[in-house]
């Protein structure tokens, strides 16, 4: 399948642009739903801040597993479009103290929030919340299910940096088994138009990935072979003495990403990881660092930007704009 | 009091005098209670081969007169005195009997006292909701058992594989996200114990087996003549995994729901006898258990009502009315040397009399069991109990 990298005129074709009241996963969404969402987050790339936009909403960010970068990067992009948000994290919430979850869903829709946040580490936690709540709920990772908002940042990475999506080769890397990132990619960049590889030694592959839209690799330099882009996952630590892999250097002997290994690769190859990256296990310093092939730090700007699109297109109704 | 179950033309009649069956096809003495069972069935009172919870109300309208008691409570069934307070539990209208704990406190390590257990009212034993792991306490468990003549009742899942899976690996699974095990755990488990068996000599009886391959192992053991017996709940001939779709948590069952072409393979071993048993596996569970993220869902369903009208739906797949009800009484009967589950003179007058054809939509907040978590909430069926007779007593009728 190819889609055109430009979506269509909506209006003109009598279409709502965007007709989800949630994010819960990319799977949900028609290719052009999905280039929409990157289309409004190119708007954003460089801009200033716009307070206005999100003036006077609350966003609440319920992060039901530690996060960083994730918890950071969409309270950031809720800052710069002015709403006011708050965040809600394992370690001061009441969950600790034996609220279920479905109590906790509750509390957090009586304070009327706008929009809620929220990562959890069970697979459909999120989808079981919204149904729960009045506001919008945007998906930011349930277990090993999906994390939309990675996946499409990836995406909007890849296309400003290739010009296109379709038809380049995407080979992802790793633990493919535990990651939402790779099944978010799998569906969202197969789905867009690219080739997608899965890689990874066969106790960290998962199964019926072929289903998914993704080639199936165990050997690093096949797997690499003419790729486009290179995606690395990260590996849990507790991971990598001997439950999934013998040890950490065994896999980056195999599975690490060195500069020889990315020679098998497309001269132009885009290296990605969603961070946080483990030097030296999964890949090489000198590749994470070479800036002409790592986009990992684009990455991150990406991802700010695509947050914002995302939170600003899902509370467009609740703050009548025309049309939504 | 004397009752008789007859039909307008008074083809085959049943007498019921003292708890008993009297006769079957003789006269209706005068002052006889006529029960007009024309357009219905008559059949004996089910045996439910597996329950959780000894939930009466449930059981009598659903048909059930007798229930074999899973040792999975708060505390475990590996004490003499628990079994015969839990023999009691649900008398007089639904006998309870109950499953001894195989290892003490269900751990699966130390051999629980079954023998005095037996002697207290225990029709076997049984591993739980878990197997047990270790190949030399089962094998020890089953030399043991059958030095008293207990049967040894198995979950059959390996341990090593099934780890922390809710689902069967599988695409379904791996775009839900959902930590899978491959279904053949179960298969590797059931080739362990019926070897074991084998070795024993010991009755096993394999609470659930619930894939193609199994149903092949247990299909093969019982050519050879291995004292073996198997069963099955209606959710694995009823539903495959994309049930969880949605991540519906009463659908989080254990082992959990399989790919269609296991599913298919459950109804060819209820057609051919492999599989003999049909259970509800009664296990109502609150909502603090059930509304929680799939994975951290307990697993379970009630389904004590639903027992008939579900196991129904297996005569519109080929499988024949009389297999269906053996499934529900005379197998359980025999597996666990239980009086009842025959309509025969001199048997315990336990009876049912259901109208296959009725229509209903099974709901579960209209459920009279003690939770509602039915994955079924919803499915219209066919065929409903309309008395339930327990001991020559009329305990339940529509």
């Amino acid at each position: 399948m190819t889609v055109s990298a430009s979506h269509p005129d909506f209006a003109a074709a009598g279409v709502h642009p965007f007709p989800h009241r949630h994010l819960l996963g990319v799977a949900d969404l028609a290719p052009w739903q999905a280039l929409y969402l990157l289309d409004e987050a190119e708007r954003w790339i460089g801009q200033p801040a716009a307070r206005d936009t999100l003036a006077g909403l609350t966003v609440i960010n319920a992060f039901f597993e530690n996060s960083t970068r994730t918890l950071l990067s969409f309270e950031i992009a809720g800052k710069r479009l002015g709403a006011d948000v708050v965040n809600m994290t394992v370690g001061t919430s009441s969950v600790k103290k034996g609220e279920t979850l479905l109590d906790t869903a509750l509390t957090l829709n009586a304070m009327h929030p706008d929009a809620i946040v929220i990562r959890h580490q069970a697979a459909g936690a999120v989808e079981l919340i919204a149904a729960k709540v009045d506001c919008p709920v945007l998906n930011a990772g349930d277990g090993r299910h999906e994390h939309p908002t990675q996946a499409l940042l990836d995406a909007l990475t890849i296309r400003r940096r290739k010009g296109r999506i379709e038809g380049l080769t995407v080979a992802i890397c790793g633990d493919i088994l535990h990651s939402r990132v790779a099944r978010s990619n799998f569906v969202l960049l197969s789905n867009l138009g690219a080739q997608v590889r899965a890689v990874a030694p066969p106790t960290l592959l998962g199964t019926d990935l072929e289903r998914m839209g993704a080639e199936v690799f165990t050997s690093m330099d096949e797997g690499l072979d003419g790729a486009d882009v290179v995606m690395m996952l990260r590996l849990q630590r507790e991971r990598m003495t001997g439950a999934y892999i013998p040890s950490p250097r065994e896999y980056f002997r195999f599975h690490g990403l060195t500069a020889a290994r990315l020679a098998k690769a497309r001269p132009d190859v885009l290296v990605m990881h969603p961070g946080p990256m483990n030097r030296g296990v999964e890949i090489a310093t000198e590749v994470a660092d070479d800036i002409a092939r790592s986009a990992i730090t684009e990455q991150v700007e990406m991802g700010v930007a695509v947050r914002m699109a995302c939170l600003d297109v899902l509370t467009r109704s609740r703050r009548g704009v025309a049309g939504w | 009091m004397v009752i008789a179950f007859t039909n307008a033309a008074n083809v085959a009649t049943v007498l019921v005098r003292d708890r008993l069956i009297e006769s079957v096809g003789g006269p209706v003495p005068e002052g006889a209670r006529i029960v007009d069972c024309a357009g219905k069935h008559l059949a004996p009172g089910l045996i439910d081969a597996g329950v959780f919870v000894a939930d009466a109300a449930a059981c009598l309208a659903g048909g059930i007169t007798r229930v074999v008691l899973m040792p999975d409570r708060t505390p475990p069934l590996d004490d003499p005195a628990l079994i015969s307070w839990a023999q009691r539990i649900g008398k007089p209208h639904v006998w309870v009997h109950p499953l001894a704990a195989a290892t003490r406190g269900l751990e699966g390590t130390e051999l629980a006292e079954i023998g005095l257990c037996r002697e207290a009212g225990a029709v076997g034993c049984a591993t739980g909701r878990s197997g047990i792991a270790d190949a030399g306490v089962m094998h020890r468990l089953l030399q043991y058992a059958h030095g008293f003549g207990m049967v040894v009742v198995t979950h059959a899942e390996d341990e090593g594989l099934a780890g922390d899976a809710v689902a069967t690996e599988g695409e379904f699974a791996t775009r839900m996200g959902l930590p899978a095990a491959p279904a053949f755990a179960e298969a590797l488990r059931v080739a362990r114990d019926l070897r074991l068996a084998e070795a024993t000599g010991g009755a096993l009886h394999i609470r659930q087996v619930t894939t193609a391959e199994s149903i092949d192992l247990v299909r093969d053991a019982k050519a050879r003549g291995l004292p073996v017996t198997c069963g099955v709940t209606p959710a694995h001939f009823l539903l495959n995994e994309q049930s969880v779709s949605g991540y519906r948590s009463f659908a989080r069952l254990s082992p959990p729901l399989r790919h269609d072409d296991d599913r298919r393979a459950v109804i060819a071993g209820l057609a051919d006898g492999t599989i003999d048993v049909i259970a509800s596996g009664h296990d109502p569970r609150t909502q603090e258990d059930k509304r929680l993220p799939f994975a951290d869902a307990a697993p379970g369903m009630t389904g004590a009502e639903t027992l008939l009208a579900l196991a129904l739906t297996l005569t519109n797949e080929g499988v024949i009315l009389d297999t269906v009800l053996a499934a529900m009484t005379s197998a359980p009967a025999r597996i666990f040397g239980l009086p009842g589950g025959t309509v025969a003179p001199g048997a315990a007058a336990d009876l049912i009399v259901f109208d296959a054809q009725a229509p209903w939509r099974i709901d579960a907040d209209a459920s009279v069991a003690s939770a509602g978590n039915t994955p079924f909430d919803g499915l219209a069926v066919q065929g409903r109990v309309t008395m339930t007779v327990k001991g020559g007593d009329i305990v339940w009728s529509a």
